[in-house]
């Protein structure tokens, strides 16, 4: 049986700010989803896994989303993924800023 | 209103101190998350979809200028310049950072408040009416109560690990604007024909994923036996509620499953064990010190001549005077309800300029007086009528004086999948959605009295279940459904809402929510008969063929 591999990535919340972050390849972290390093081998994606939460000094709550591939970098497959990289909805986030 | 004297101003510096000192060991790794977790939970912060969250309690939603203006200076300092109330009259921040929360809650305490036991097993927030010690159907303010409450719970050291949460809600109203049914504890305060002073106690209520409205455990509590009562059900439940089931955990489901007969026997003896020795002596002392605070204001009657002028002369203040006014014990005053459900904006939300404004205003018409309610609008609960419309004009300037408190734009939205870790689906952008729609028609006057409230998930922090009309986020399949639920009521007439049947995708919510209004506009008697009324009188089936007439509702 043949199936596509799951392609995922490792987030977590930013320690200090709590914003929401993706693993590089680098093995940094970025506040944007479309640098985020993209395993689709889950032996290595659980390592990495392991990996980030040692390093609970850097960030918070790490765990593995799926995402299929797009142009421009890794793509969330469920929506409250996409609300974690893109924040909330304009309208909910528009407050003009005094 | 309380004001906190040497011992709780120690109290809440040595908290700060001792959580300033945690963050520090959090940040040099000393502490893990799984050590810090409940440290932080226990003041308050949370963790949520894009930022930390730092929930500040409003004991029984009552605030000061001064601490308006604090929370302004907060939002503006430390946060993105909006707070976000609740319906648990507290205040979220949505964008901390974990190294400024101790100076947040620092300054916080300059002010008397804090964000200890707004999260964990405990007794939250004690939440009240939010037209108490004003409103014309008053039997009698129930804040000093829910102080005297507060301060007995309060780092108690017995019910600091319970069960589960546990939330509060007193009326001294005979209508009940606290929702006191769907509760753990409601208290209603009585006056018996022969002066005595007492409660009727709820217990079990609740909503969430088994919603409860909760049945009475005493018809009448002398006053005097509040708190030996209060810790007799705690106690009861401290050991009788279910640890080994997070879903089971809650009261409701303790009460449920032992029935009520037997968990009132088990809490009348521990009662009757513990009365005798309760300190009622300094018990009475503190409430009569608590009352001194609670003092009404001296309302001096004025001219109404402003008002009647303003009322005939302008459409605007009319309309704005008509919904949101409510009537007041004194003469010439009224309760105003200040709208944070302008058209299209987030229910509940308010910005630092918004909140310094009504602190101002507070200052200027309403002696100094603000409450949060439970609906997430701000309320100056005494204004003279005379000043109205000075008021109104000053509201409107900042956005604040939309004319529908109590219709169908005044809608209860929780944060939703835009802010909430637990959320299944968005909530505020349905509730801007259906308000802007409305709005756009025109036909928010003519629908009425009407309340809509929105969940982003099964925990029903919108209180959906009691919702006129309730709508439930859930994610189907990873795509957001709505479900609704008709009939339902937080009054003092509390039901459930029923489920209409399958839910809807999130753009076909606002369609959804027409076909029942229009219904109704076709349905109800005459204008008086409320969508509730109708809905009571006609049950549910005209509304669900209008929704699912012709319609293209998936089968989820
Ligand atoms: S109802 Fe659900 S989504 Fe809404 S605030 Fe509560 S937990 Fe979050």
């Amino acid at each position: 049986m043949s199936r596509k591999p799951q392609l995922q990535v490792v987030t977590a919340n930013a320690l200090i700010s709590g914003h929401s972050v993706w693993l590089t390849a680098s093995g940094g972290w970025s506040p944007r989803m479309g640098d985020a390093r993209v395993f689709d081998d889950p032996q290595q994606a659980q390592a990495a896994l392991a990996h980030a939460t040692a390093r609970s000094d850097i960030v918070v709550g790490a765990y593995l989303a799926p995402v299929r591939a797009g142009v421009a970098g890794p793509e969330p497959v469920h929506f409250r993924e996409a609300f974690r990289r893109d924040g909330p909805s304009p309208a909910a986030n528009a407050h003009p800023r005094s | 209103m309380y004001r906190y004297d040497e011992f709780d101003h120690a109290f809440l510096a040595e908290r700060n101190r001792q959580f300033r000192a945690q963050v520090a060991r959090r940040l040099d790794g000393s502490l893990s998350e799984d050590e810090f977790r409940p440290l932080r939970l226990m003041n308050g912060l949370y963790l949520q979809l894009h930022a930390y969250m730092l929930r500040v309690a409003i004991p029984y939603g009552t605030l000061n200028p001064a601490q308006l203006r604090k929370l302004a200076e907060i939002a503006e300092r430390w946060d993105r310049g909006y707070g976000h109330f609740t319906t648990r009259q507290n205040i979220q921040f949505n964008w901390p950072r974990l190294i400024d929360v101790p100076d947040m809650l620092d300054a916080l305490a300059e002010v008397g408040l804090h964000a200890i036991q707004t999260s964990g097993n405990t007794v939250r927030n004690v939440t009240a009416d939010h037209f108490a010690g004003a409103a014309a159907d008053e039997i009698d303010d129930p804040r000093p109560w829910a102080e005297l409450i507060r301060q007995w719970s309060t780092d108690h050291p017995e019910f600091q690990f319970l069960p589960r949460k546990f939330k509060i809600a007193i009326t001294g109203s005979p209508h009940d604007r606290a929702v006191t049914r769907a509760h753990d504890i409601g208290l209603r305060m009585l006056r018996r024909k022969d002066g005595a002073e007492g409660f009727e106690v709820i217990v079990g209520g609740g909503l969430g994923r088994t919603p409860m409205l909760g049945p009475v455990i005493r018809d009448f509590l002398p006053a005097s036996d509040l708190l030996p009562y209060l810790e007799a059900i705690l106690a009861t439940y401290n050991l009788l509620g279910r640890r080994d089931n997070k879903y089971k955990a809650r009261i409701k489901i303790t009460v449920h499953e032992n029935g009520l007969d037997t968990f009132r026997e088990l809490v009348e003896a521990r009662f009757a064990e513990i009365a005798p020795d309760f300190d009622r002596q300094t018990t009475a002392a503190e409430l009569a010190r608590i009352r001194a605070m609670f003092a009404s204001p001296l309302l001096e009657s004025k001219s109404e001549y402003a008002f009647h002028e303003a009322h005939q002369r302008d459409p605007v203040f009319r309309a704005w005077a008509d919904t949101n006014l409510h009537p007041h014990r004194a003469k010439g005053h009224a309760i105003v309800t200040v709208s944070l459900k302008a058209h299209g904006e987030t229910p509940g939300d308010a910005t630092s300029e918004q909140m310094r404004l009504i602190a101002d205003l507070a200052e200027r018409y309403g002696h100094g007086e603000i409450r949060v309610s439970h609906e997430q609008n701000l309320i100056l609960p005494h204004v003279a009528r005379g000043d109205l419309p000075a008021l109104h004009a000053a509201l409107k300037a900042a956005g604040l004086a939309t004319a529908n408190a109590g219709l169908l734009s005044d809608i209860i939205a929780c944060p939703g999948m835009d802010y909430c870790a637990l959320a299944t689906a968005r909530s505020i952008p349905v509730a801007q959605e259906i308000a802007t729609h409305f709005d756009r028609l025109r036909l928010e006057h003519d629908i009425g009295p009407l309340k809509i409230k929105i969940s982003g998930c099964i925990n029903a922090c919108g209180h959906h279940h009691v919702g006129h009309i309730g709508i439930l986020g859930l994610d189907r399949a990873g795509v957001e459904n709505y479900q609704i639920t008709l009939g339902g009521d937080g009054s003092e007439d509390a039901s459930l809402g029923s489920r209409t049947g399958p839910g809807f995708a999130h753009d076909e919510i606002v369609p959804a929510i027409e076909r029942i209004l229009r219904a109704y506009l076709e349905l109800r008697e005459n204008r008086d008969e409320t969508f509730l009324a109708a809905y009571r009188r006609l049950g549910a089936a005209p509304f669900k063929a209008a929704l699912y007439e012709g319609n293209r509702a998936d089968a989820a």
